[in-house]
Order: structure tokens, then C-alpha cells, then sequence
């Protein structure tokens, strides 16, 4: 049993079906990518999965917990984070601001888990009393993930983390992706750049008009000639 | 320095400085509430100039209560014992019209606009609520002590030919705007409920998901709303006089003062408040007396730039200045 789970999801927006049967799962000290061309429904289903989207059918749980009924909010505080695509941060913040809005729902003395957040980025240490709108768009999305896992989520979602910076930047975002999920914590992302992503995907799922096309570890996928043919450009 | 050039110094201040600095901070309290509302709940609150009015009314009201009971402050105006009376009744008013109104088009995810045309409505129910309760006549209702500094005294005092005055509640004004602004900037830059009010008019989406409760921003940020106001209204009407009409003109020059700071932002409305207030002072003040001491020899005409008539032309002015050349104002605030 995968730590979190979507099995069998059906749904989309108004009459319009985007997810056709899709399962994805996620397990503790994991990496799992979606990948698959524009309109497979990739984020759909992420946002499915965190409860920003109305299924018709499926199944959604958290540790083995039946999650349907909650809404994003509240799965934040059962230990899902969730990292948006865009407008992820609060620009007019500064970074440690942004962080303290992360632990927002937490009663506990947060300090300790900011320090760790500026262990794993260390520029945003540097950078804490600087607004967040202020920094480049890799440190942006830091500060993003560092928001994210301030409450101390088991699941980290994150939707197209490298869109729109440069692959120097991407490689790094990477790296420290590896280094979350090394800390235990379950990471499920959506990701453009295919071939970078299930390089450091334990599982991928290639996702083809909200259908599990293919389904395997990262290494496998990129190995498979016709996931490459058709997915990743030869 | 010469004796004329002092003079001109008092003069300046007397006439253009002390009602300057007074007049901004009463401006400044004004559109930091309107830049409030602008930068939480989204759009441009046309009763505020009349919210402004309900909270000084209720504030005349008890202060005459006060005065038949026979408390007072001793030099001090006895409305500053009946503000609270007037910020909680206006809370209750901006609440109570938050929950009939606005919350309806919230939930709906009205277009801003649509948000201000139902501010146009509240405006007119609450000027009706005040001129039904206490007319639309002027009222006075300062007490205590007059004045900080007599020109009389002042000339005694250094032998000028030109006295100096400051009134008490220009004084009052100054401090009670300065306290009330080192107030909000520190509840909003290091409360947590502050920051959350901060969070959620950056970005809202990112605000619900990091747990952030808009019931409870929404609420903070009319509560504030409503003591802002109410401290506008009451030390511009002690400074000044207390008639519903003036305050829904004032209207005009608040927004002016939000806009031109940069509306959204706390520290644009302040900036604006006093520009405003120094413009509409600077434009319409006749210089010759002025240019008299300066020059030697006094000009024939008055050299006044604008009728005091014309004094709402200058905020007018101004709008159409920034908005022409720098639309988010001088901190670069939210688009309109």
C-alpha cells in the first residue's frame, strides 16, 4: 500500500472528462514524475489527488485513509504539501515571511524546521529578509518548496517545479528535490522536461489523454525505445 | 538671517506647515483605510467618506452625553473618552454591511466593480443612517483646551511682526495619527494575524492553501478599517467641524491621497495623504504677504494660484497626473 494513492481517477471540468481511469501512486522516500504530452491531463491529476478537483469516480487515499471528503486545506494539515506552478510564493514577503505563512496552521514552535528549510536551501538563508518577488525564478520556486514544507508534509507535490528557469537552475532544483526525498518524504511531481525528471524518478508515469500509458521506474522508461520514440524526442 | 526672513519662516509655518502636516495626517488615516479595503477584500470603497461621518457622529453623540453627565478630559477634548463608543459602533455598521452586502458578492466572485457600485449604495444608505440621526447640519463638538501656541504669545514671546498658532487638536492630530500608524505598521509587519492579512492580499490562492482563514482577515481588516476611520472623522471634525456633506467630499481627496501613494500599499497612503494636503494648501495659499517679506516689497495682487473654491480640483488634478504617468503610484501599489 503506497502512501498516497490515486487509483482508478475519473473527472474533470464540467462536462469536459480529462482523467480516463488514471492511477497514480507515491510511497515514503520516493520519487514518482508524471510526464506526457500538453493535455494528458498530468496536472489534472495532481490536482486531483490534492483535492482541487471533483472525481466521479476512483479512489483517493492517504496512508491507506480514505481522503475524497477533504478538502485542500485540509489535507495540508493530514501532512500533503503542495507547491502550485505559478504565483507559488508571496512576492510582496519576504523569504523567512513566506516561510512563517507556510507553518501558518502549525501551533508548535516552527523555528527549528525554517533552520532545516535554509539547511536544504542555503541561499534563502542569505536572502531572508530580501522580498520574495525580488529573487530569481530558481530561488523563487526554493522559497516555494521551502513554503510547502514548512508544515512538515510525508507528501510533497510539486506542479512543473522547473517550468521557466534555466537548466543550470534545474539541475540544482533536482539535486535538492533528491535531498527532500531522502529525508523520507513522499515526492510526486509534474514535469516538462521529461527526460531530466525520470532521471531521478524512482517511478514515472507516462500519462497519454488522462490514460496510464506507461508505467515503470524512471531508469525503465528511459531506457524503453518506444517511450523515448514517442515521449521524449529519440 | 534677517527679521523679514524669519518672519516668512512663521508665516510659512503658521499658514502652510501647521495646517499642512494636520490636514495630511487626517488624510493619511482616511486612505490608509480606503488602501486597506483596496488591498484585502479588492476594491475601491465609496462609503468611506460617509463610514467616516457614522463613526464621528456616534463619537458627537456620546462626547454630548459625556459633557451632560459633566465628565471631562480637563484641557483635553472630551471626544477622545467617547472614540471608542465611535470605533465599536462602526465596526458593528462595516460589519453588519460586510455580511449583507459584500459577502453575498464575495461568494459570488463578483467583478471588483460590481463591488463598487454596491459601496455607491452603502454610501447612500449610511449617509441617510447619519443625516436621519443627527442632521445634516455642522456641529461642534470640541472642547478643553483651545490652543498649544497663541499668535498673541508668540509675538510677545520673540517680537515678530507675524504670530504663530497651533491649536490643540492639531496637535492631537499629529500625535494620534503618528501612534495610530506605529500601531497598524507594527501589527501588520509582526503579528501573525498582520502577516496573514499580508499573505492574503498578495495571493490569495497561496493564503487558503497555507491555511490561512479569509473569515477571519476579512473581519481584522474591517475592525481596523472601522478605527481608522473613525480617528479620521473625529480629529478632522474637532480640528475643523463636523458636517455630514464635507466628510463624503473628502472623499475625493482620500482617494486621491491612496492613488497617488500607491494604492495597497500602507506607507503609498500616507505619502499621498500629505502630498495631497501640501498641494491643495500650496495651490490655493495667497503669496503676497509671503513674497513681501521675501522680496522686499509686497506684490499688488494677492498671487494666489486657485480660489480655495477650487480646492478639490487639485486632487482632481493630481489623479489625472499620476494616473497618467505612473497608473500604480509612486510605490508602484496595485493597477486600478
Amino acid at each position: 500500500m503506497s502512501l498516497l494513492s490515486g487509483k482508478n481517477m475519473v473527472g474533470g471540468y464540467g462536462k469536459t472528462r480529462i482523467l480516463n481511469e488514471c492511477t497514480i501512486e507515491v510511497d515514503r522516500g520516493e520519487i514518482a514524475v508524471i510526464v506526457g504530452p500538453n493535455g494528458a491531463g498530468k496536472s489534472t491529476a495532481m490536482k486531483a489527488l490534492f483535492g482541487m478537483l471533483e472525481l466521479t469516480e476512483g479512489s483517493v487515499t492517504l496512508d491507506g485513509e480514505d481522503i475524497m471528503h477533504l478538502s485542500p486545506q485540509e489535507r495540508v494539515t493530514r501532512g500533503m504539501g503542495f507547491v502550485p506552478q505559478t504565483n507559488n510564493v508571496f512576492v510582496s514577503m519576504s523569504v523567512e515571511e513566506n516561510l512563517q505563512m507556510g507553518a501558518f496552521t502549525r501551533t508548535d514552535e516552527f523555528q527549528e524546521t525554517i533552520d532545516q528549510v535554509y539547511e536544504l536551501f542555503p541561499i534563502l538563508a542569505e536572502k531572508r529578509r530580501q522580498a520574495a518577488g525580488e529573487l530569481s525564478g530558481g530561488q523563487r520556486q526554493q522559497v516555494a518548496v521551502g513554503r510547502a514544507l514548512m508544515t512538515k508534509p510525508t507528501v510533497l507535490m510539486l506542479d512543473e517545479p522547473t517550468a521557466g528557469v534555466s537548466p543550470i537552475v534545474m539541475d540544482e532544483l533536482f539535486d535538492r528535490i533528491m535531498e527532500v526525498r531522502n529525508t523520507g518524504i513522499a515526492v510526486l511531481m509534474v514535469e516538462q522536461n521529461a527526460r531530466q525528471a525520470l532521471e531521478i524518478a524512482d517511478t514515472g508515469y507516462v500519462l497519454v489523454t488522462g490514460q496510464n500509458k506507461y508505467t515503470d521506474t524512471g531508469a525503465a522508461l528511459l531506457a524503453d525505445s518506444e517511450v523515448r520514440k514517442t515521449f521524449l524526442g529519440g | 538671517m534677517s527679521t523679514d526672513t524669519i518672519n516668512a519662516l512663521v508665516l510659512f509655518a503658521n499658514f502652510i506647515l501647521v495646517p499642512g502636516i494636520t490636514y495630511g495626517s487626517q488624510l493619511a488615516l482616511g486612505a490608509l483605510g480606503i488602501t486597506l479595503v483596496y488591498a484585502v477584500l479588492r476594491f475601491s470603497n465609496f462609503a468611506h467618506g460617509d463610514t467616516m461621518a457614522f463613526g464621528c457622529m456616534f463619537t458627537i453623540l456620546t462626547t454630548w452625553w459625556l459633557q451632560s453627565m459633566g465628565v471631562s478630559l480637563g484641557p483635553l477634548p472630551t471626544a477622545l473618552l467617547a472614540l471608542p463608543v465611535g470605533i465599536a459602533m462602526t465596526a458593528v455598521l462595516v460589519i453588519v454591511f460586510d455580511k449583507l452586502v459584500y459577502k453575498h458578492y464575495r461568494e459570488q466572485k463578483s467583478a471588483p466593480v460590481v463591488f463598487v457600485i454596491a459601496s455607491v449604495g452603502v454610501m447612500f444608505v449610511t449617509n441617510g443612517l447619519v443625516r436621519f440621526i443627527i442632521g445634516p447640519n455642522d456641529q461642534q463638538f470640541s472642547d478643553g483646551m483651545r490652543f498649544l501656541v497663541r499668535a498673541r504669545d508668540f509675538k510677545k514671546a520673540t517680537g515678530l511682526d507675524e504670530g504663530l498658532t497651533i491649536k490643540l487638536t492639531q496637535g492631537l492630530t499629529v500625535v494620534i495619527a503618528i501612534v495610530a500608524m506605529l500601531l497598524l505598521f507594527y501589527f501588520l509587519q509582526r503579528t501573525r494575524t498582520g502577516k496573514a492579512m499580508r499573505a492574503y492580499s498578495d495571493n490569495e490562492d497561496l493564503a487558503l492553501l497555507s491555511g490561512i482563514d479569509p473569515k477571519k482577515v476579512v473581519i481584522t481588516t474591517w475592525l481596523i478599517v472601522a478605527a481608522l476611520t473613525t480617528l479620521a472623522g473625529v480629529l478632522y471634525g474637532l480640528d475643523k467641524s463636523f458636517k455630514p456633506f464635507t466628510y463624503f467630499q473628502l472623499l475625493l481627496p482620500m482617494f486621491a491621497a491612496a492613488i497617488v501613494g500607491g494604492v495597497g500599499k500602507p506607507l503609498g497612503a500616507i505619502l499621498g495623504g500629505f502630498i495631497v494636503a501640501f498641494s491643495e494648501i500650496l495651490l490655493t495659499y495667497a503669496y503676497k504677504k509671503l513674497i513681501g517679506y521675501i522680496a522686499g516689497e509686497r506684490p499688488e495682487t494677492l498671487v494666489q494660484l486657485l480660489s480655495t473654491d477650487y480646492k478639490f480640483a487639485v486632487s482632481f488634478m493630481i489623479l489625472v497626473v499620476v494616473l497618467l504617468w505612473r497608473p500604480t503610484g509612486i510605490l508602484r501599489g496595485k493597477t486600478i
